[in-house]
């Protein structure tokens, strides 16, 4: 009986605690703060929906079984004066039920997910390519069919505020630690097929909202595509997502996503830029995003 | 006549040198199993310091206390030395206290293997650990240890890779005793199927280490000559393959984290009929389902590799061998909810660990569900879901089952009762912020935040603040743990009774307590093995 009232008071302390926590998260940006993004491309919405409908199965099933746990833990205790039934050992309809149910439950789950799998895994029919190599630390794009690379690195804002003792608070930085020196640009609308390796160790380049995170492998070409919708206009930051070193959480990913004229321009824009490089001329980047 | 006085004087010692003779000739079951659980507990201590340095330095954006590297080297050795120095030596020191007593031997079969099993670790955890020292710092390239990554590290690489070594050893030493003991030293009239549950997960989990603690071995090893050697195994430069690493790694992974948790469902197979006073639901199908566990977990280990590029076929077997293995799992957690129900329940401190388990065990197990459906996994990999998911299945469920099991057989171990009010404190502190502490993770996670970094953007700060707030006081409540138990075996009320559970079956209940140096010198008699009986 004390210990249920101790219970009590301690759930109370932690939920005053989560409450404390968590309602300025609430506050400011609700519940996509808390879930995955739906993002910007069909396979990311696709991914979603396929995230949520498991979240939900697993709601199900655990309303369910701690639902019978917790009828035990009420009714079936012996301060109510409960009397075991020692004779409910085995049951042999029960335990079919108990495995079929299941496996019924998980080809449901499996159906949609294969389906999904392969569709993701189909890299072919691109209009773009570009090669993403990932390095220690950041990210070199070259874009397929032109002379256009973009190194791309921590900004210089968040690299000042990251530094010990730099006595820059994050919260003053735009985007600390998701912005680029220099983002790479896409058009939306046009399938785009990535070619991932690392000339080090092994990177993974992840932008949520795009739905891809494949592995920067050395020795090894990965592929992954997307399609941006084409009303999807916007800029779309990732961050690596394998253990690379102590600069791992210092190389993230930023795309803008621009119109297929824009992009046009600004390839032919950056190409000039290059060749002008290339003739000596230092290089001057897209400024800091 | 000088020579049967000290007979007699030994008899009366149950024959135990003295001093510090009895612990380092150490052949005793009890002896070699106490002093697995106080290095398993000393070992908890310093992973759990790194993981409160790990939570201070996450606790917001922008923090600083570690350089990053240091911060690697702190995530990795904290997810070493959990496993391989508090989880996996806590389960050997139970089965070595246990295994005898309930199975109705004098000891485990082969003693002076027990010692060296236990005093190799010593100095594998003091390699381990003595290599934060040396320039360069300690390892910091994960507890998984990819290549090349992990070629980048200085002396620390050698020495954790020879630690790696001895424990591989120990732990193979350990399970073949465990193999042999429970093979031979069975009492007459126990056949298989009348084994209690926490030794089938025993021995099945002994078979497991067995086929995979050498493959760990030859991973690193081939490392090891990759660096010093010239050979070019995982190197991609000299005609290798860093894939190869994460296939031959996972290979042993995934069976390891079935050597974590299966003894945990032994431990709760045990609990929740004792405190449901009712014999365990479905015993056959709990042990066919562990069998079936342990055989799926070879068969799983892409699951942790969908983002490497494997061929579309290998993801899709991958992803349907993962979603199999959630089926003899559901089986378990349905047996014991099944034992509970119409039981007569009350709730000491062993089945209040026991219940949570049930619970936030299942947690783990529904989002290790939700990845293995490989598109989403795509999103979930390498990030704070991961986090989530490996520590609800690891703390709440490794953890809790090893504190509900000393709980439940501390009182056979030492005669004493321990002050159960306390040790009610240390599971409510615990199952509160246990959850406090890793359920935020999840929404990190999916809001984006990657795993192993040392720095994040300001949007992930709130819900980091509360998991590190979770993680301190989840820490700082352990503190009971060590004095409850301490308490105990100093002064707790003697247990007069051979069980101080009225619900208790199995020989372990049938001995005296405290137990016996030597648990059963005597074979069991039938009569005696039918009344501990438990189905
Ligand atoms: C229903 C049963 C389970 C399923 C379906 C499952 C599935 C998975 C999957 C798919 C991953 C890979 C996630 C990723 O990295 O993208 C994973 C990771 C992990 N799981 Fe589970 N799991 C289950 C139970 C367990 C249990 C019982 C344990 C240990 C006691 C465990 C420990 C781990 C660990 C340690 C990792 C992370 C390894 C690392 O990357 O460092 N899992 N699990
Ligand atoms: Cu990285
Ligand atoms: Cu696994």
């Amino acid at each position: 009986m004390k210990c249920a009232r101790l219970g009590k008071r301690l759930g109370t302390l932690a939920l005053a605690l989560l409450a404390g926590g968590g309602l300025p998260a609430w506050g400011k940006s609700g519940w996509d703060e808390l879930n995955m993004p739906r993002g910007v491309t069909n396979v990311s919405t696709r991914i979603y929906a396929l995230h949520m409908m498991a979240f939900w199965v697993c709601v199900g099933i655990a309303a369910v079984v701690f639902g019978v746990m917790i009828w035990s833990l009420i009714f079936h205790r012996k301060s109510r004066g409960a009397v075991p039934d020692v004779s409910l050992t085995h049951s042999t309809k029960v335990e079919i039920v108990w495995t079929i149910v299941p496996v019924l439950i998980l080809v449901s789950m499996a159906i949609p997910a294969a389906r999904l799998l392969v569709r993701i895994n189909n890299n072919t029919d691109s209009q773009l390519s570009i090669r993403v190599t990932g390095f220690q630390w950041g990210w070199r794009y070259q874009y397929v069919g032109s002379n256009v690379s973009v190194i791309s690195k921590l900004s210089e804002s968040s690299t000042a505020a990251s530094m010990m003792h730099s006595g820059i608070s994050a919260t003053s930085v735009p985007h600390y630690l998701l912005s680029v020196d220099h983002p790479i640009v896409v058009p939306v609308g046009e399938k785009i097929r990535l070619l991932i390796t690392s000339i080090d160790v092994i990177h993974s380049w992840w932008v949520p909202d795009l739905g891809v995170k494949r592995d920067a492998i050395p020795g090894f070409i990965n592929q992954a595509s997307f399609t941006i919708a084409p009303n999807k206009t916007g800029t779309y930051r990732g961050q690596c997502t394998e253990l690379c070193g102590r600069g791992h959480a210092y190389m993230p990913i930023v795309v803008r996503a621009v119109s297929p004229a824009a992009f046009q321009a600004w390839l032919k824009q950056q190409s000039a830029l290059d060749k002008e490089a290339a003739a000596g001329a230092p290089a001057t980047g897209v400024t800091s995003s | 006549m000088a020579e049967s006085h000290d007979i007699a004087v030994h008899a009366e010692h149950d024959q135990k040198p003295h001093g510090w003779r009895r612990w380092v000739f150490a052949t005793n079951h009890k002896d070699i199993g106490t002093m697995y659980l106080i290095a398993a507990g000393t070992m908890f201590l310093i992973g759990g310091l790194a993981a409160m340095a790990i939570r201070a330095q996450l606790f917001k954006s922008g923090m600083k206390l570690f350089d990053p590297a240091m911060f690697n080297s702190l995530t990795t050795m904290h997810g070493l030395i959990m496993i391989f120095g508090a989880i996996m030596p806590s389960w050997v020191g139970l089965a070595n206290w246990m295994i005898p007593m309930q199975i109705g031997a004098p000891d485990m079969a082969l003693p002076r293997l027990n010692n060296l099993s236990f005093w190799i670790l010593p100095f594998a955890f003091t390699l381990m650990i003595a290599s934060f020292f040396v320039p360069g710092g300690a390892v910091a390239g994960g507890w998984t240890m990819y290549p090349p990554l992990m070629q980048q590290f200085g002396d620390s690489f050698p020495m954790l890779i020879f630690a790696i070594h001895l424990m591989g050893i120990s732990s193979i030493l350990g399970a073949i005793n465990v193999i042999v003991t429970i093979m031979n030293l069975r009492a007459p009239g126990m056949s298989l199927l009348r084994m209690p549950l926490f030794v089938w997960t025993w021995l099945i989990t002994a078979y497991l280490l067995i086929a995979v603690m050498p493959v760990l071995a030859g991973a690193v090893t081939m490392q090891l000559t990759d660096h010093f050697f010239g050979t070019s195994f995982f190197n991609a430069a000299g005609g290798g393959d860093p894939v190869l690493f994460l296939h031959v790694f996972w290979f042993f992974g995934h069976p390891e984290v079935y050597i974590l948790i299966l003894p945990a469902f032994g431990v709760i197979s045990e609990i929740i009929p004792t405190f449901s006073r009712k014999p365990l639901f479905g015993y056959e199908a709990m042990v066919y389902a562990t069998a079936s566990i342990a055989f799926l977990s070879f068969i799983v280990w892409g699951h942790h590799m969908f983002t490497v590029g494997m061929p579309v076929a290998a993801q899709l077997f991958f992803m349907l061998s993962t979603m199999l293995i959630a089926v003899p799992t559901g089986v378990k957690v349905f047996n014991w909810t099944a034992t509970m129900w119409r039981g007569s329940l009350s709730f000491e401190p062993p089945m209040l660990f026991a219940i949570a388990f049930l619970f936030l065990f299942s947690i783990g197990g529904f989002s290790g569900l939700m990845l293995a459906l490989v598109p989403s996994d795509y999103q979930y990999h390498g990030t704070y879901f991961v986090v989530a998911h490996f520590h609800y299945v690891l703390v709440p469920g490794a953890v809790f089952a090893i504190f509900g099991a000393v709980y439940y057989w501390l009182p056979k171990w030492c005669g004493r009762m321990y002050d159960m009010r306390l040790a009610k404190w240390h599971f409510w502190l615990s199952v509160i912020f246990v959850n406090v502490l890793f359920f935020p993770q999840h929404f990190l996670g999916l809001a984006g935040m990657p795993r192993r970094i040392p720095d994040y953007a300001p949007q992930f700060t709130d819900w980091n603040m509360v998991s590190s707030i979770g993680g301190f006081i989840f820490g700082a409540s352990q503190a009971l743990f060590p004095y409850i138990v301490w308490k105990c075996v100093r002064s707790g009320k003697p247990v007069e009774a051979n069980s101080p559970w009225e619900g208790a079956h199995g020989l372990e209940w049938e001995l005296p307590s405290p137990a016996p140096y030597h648990s059963w010198t005597t074979p069991p008699s039938a009569a005696v093995l039918a009344h501990g009986a438990e189905h």
